[in-house]
């Protein structure tokens, strides 16, 4: 393979402009275009792993990173993967990256890491990545390729984060572990609501969510 | 008995779509319609009946820790693979089996159309073969896995389909149309499916 550098000598904009357009880039993703919320992308981890923040924020972090480096490989890899097995060639990056994140996340983070499970793993089979990749980084240079990398990772992130906000807070009256419900209020009689922390309170999060936000952003389905 | 207890637990109880949220994207892709459903629900118990047992195989006998004792290689540890060798497997055999299904069930193969494809980025997968090698599971039990993972997430896609169907007549708010009335339906099914939490066999 020859260097990224002769990969991008035909373009002709700036290596790393960061004018009004390519901000747009990173900021579109977080609201207007939520990967989660109204691309529809990545619906199954941002579900399971919201039990607790920081079980979300690690999750975030490492699809961010993922999704980041991967669509800044397949950005400069585009113009030498062939058309038609350009499936297996970002399936082989994604797995490539996942793998390091998930031996890093053993490392550093082991609880967290045993406590995601197979989520790790399944970052690969993550929508965003590959709808990303595929949407994005097979037709755009490497910088506006990475920064709709981070913007994504962080739009999903800021779903996943306030996903687990209202569940770790209704679930068991904690945040990142802090008790933040009084006890005092546990003595008024007031019980954590248990089906937070079970599956179906992730839909129903979730789906309020949606709700909350194409109500703001006017955007709706037919 | 216990293997048909695995299975009924599998396919009930820890459903791998409603408790662990795995195969939602294609779950909320293709349950618009019954029919639709139907084949895609029939393709993934396919795949997943094929897969997780081949993944049992490669995880036994080459990745994990120890597993090549049998060529001499007992100190090997080559289980960070099993990412890129579950997702190559996958790839491979949902290639495979489309092949197959051309030459030998035109039927069949022209009734799961482009759902086959589809289902090699389906986490259902990828995330049955990994809770194989995360449970122990042993070969019988990767086979009725396989099977009963795959039945479980049939089940609740056509479900679905058939809710979405119905829920045609009704008037839902307009943010609300879409995603969001999906996810909570799905969120009320979870909870119908929590009733057989109990049941021990």
């Amino acid at each position: 393979m020859s260097s990224p550098a002769t990969a991008q000598a035909p373009e002709r904009a700036p290596l790393l402009a960061f004018d009004k357009k390519t901000r747009r880039i990173a900021i579109d993703p977080m609201l207007d275009n939520n990967p989660v919320t109204v691309q529809v992308l990545g619906i199954c981890s941002s579900l399971a792993v919201t039990v607790q923040v920081n079980r979300a924020l690690v999750m975030a972090a490492a699809v961010t990173v993922v999704v980041t480096f991967s669509n800044l490989v397949i950005s400069l890899l585009r113009n030498y993967i062939p058309p038609s097995i350009r499936i297996v060639v970002q399936l082989a990056v994604i797995a490539s990256l996942v793998i390091c994140v998930d031996q890093i996340l053993q490392a550093y983070l082991y609880d967290i890491s045993k406590q995601l499970s197979v989520f790790v793993g399944l970052i690969i089979t993550n929508c965003i990545i590959m709808g990303r990749a595929e949407a994005f980084a097979m037709s755009n240079p490497p910088w506006q390729s990475a920064l709709d990398g981070i913007g994504n990772g962080l739009g999903y992130g800021l779903i996943l984060v306030v996903v687990s906000i209202f569940r770790e807070l209704l679930g068991s009256g904690t945040l990142l572990g802090f008790q933040v419900v009084p006890q005092a209020a546990y003595d008024l009689g007031y019980a954590d609501m248990g089906l937070m922390v079970l599956a179906p309170g992730a839909f129903i999060i979730l789906g309020l969510l949606v709700w909350v936000q194409r109500s703001l952003t006017g955007y709706t389905e037919a | 008995m216990e293997l048909v207890g695995l299975a009924l637990q599998n396919i009930f109880v820890e459903n791998i779509l409603l408790a662990y949220f795995l195969g939602m994207c294609s779950f909320l892709a293709v349950s618009k319609k019954v029919e639709t459903a139907v084949g895609l629900g029939l393709a993934v118990i396919f795949v997943q009946l094929i897969t997780v047992p081949v993944n049992w195989a490669l995880n036994h006998f080459l990745l994990a820790d120890g597993a090549m004792a049998w060529a001499g290689l007992g100190d090997v540890d080559l289980s960070f693979l099993v990412f890129i060798a579950f997702i190559a497997v996958i790839a491979a055999m949902v290639q495979l089996v489309e092949m197959v299904l051309d030459r030998y069930s035109p039927t069949l193969y022209n009734a799961l159309g482009i759902f086959l494809p589809l289902i090699a980025v389906n986490c259902a997968i990828l995330g049955g073969s990994l809770f194989m090698v995360e449970r122990e599971y042993t070969f019988w039990e990767s086979v009725v896995y396989g099977f009963s993972s795959g039945a479980g997430w049939a089940l609740a896609i056509v479900a679905m389909a058939a809710i979405r169907q119905k829920l045609l007549y009704s008037n839902v708010p307009p943010g609300l149309r879409g995603l969001g009335i999906t996810m909570l339906t799905t969120g009320l099914m979870a909870i119908a499916f929590m009733a057989f939490a109990g049941i021990q066999l």
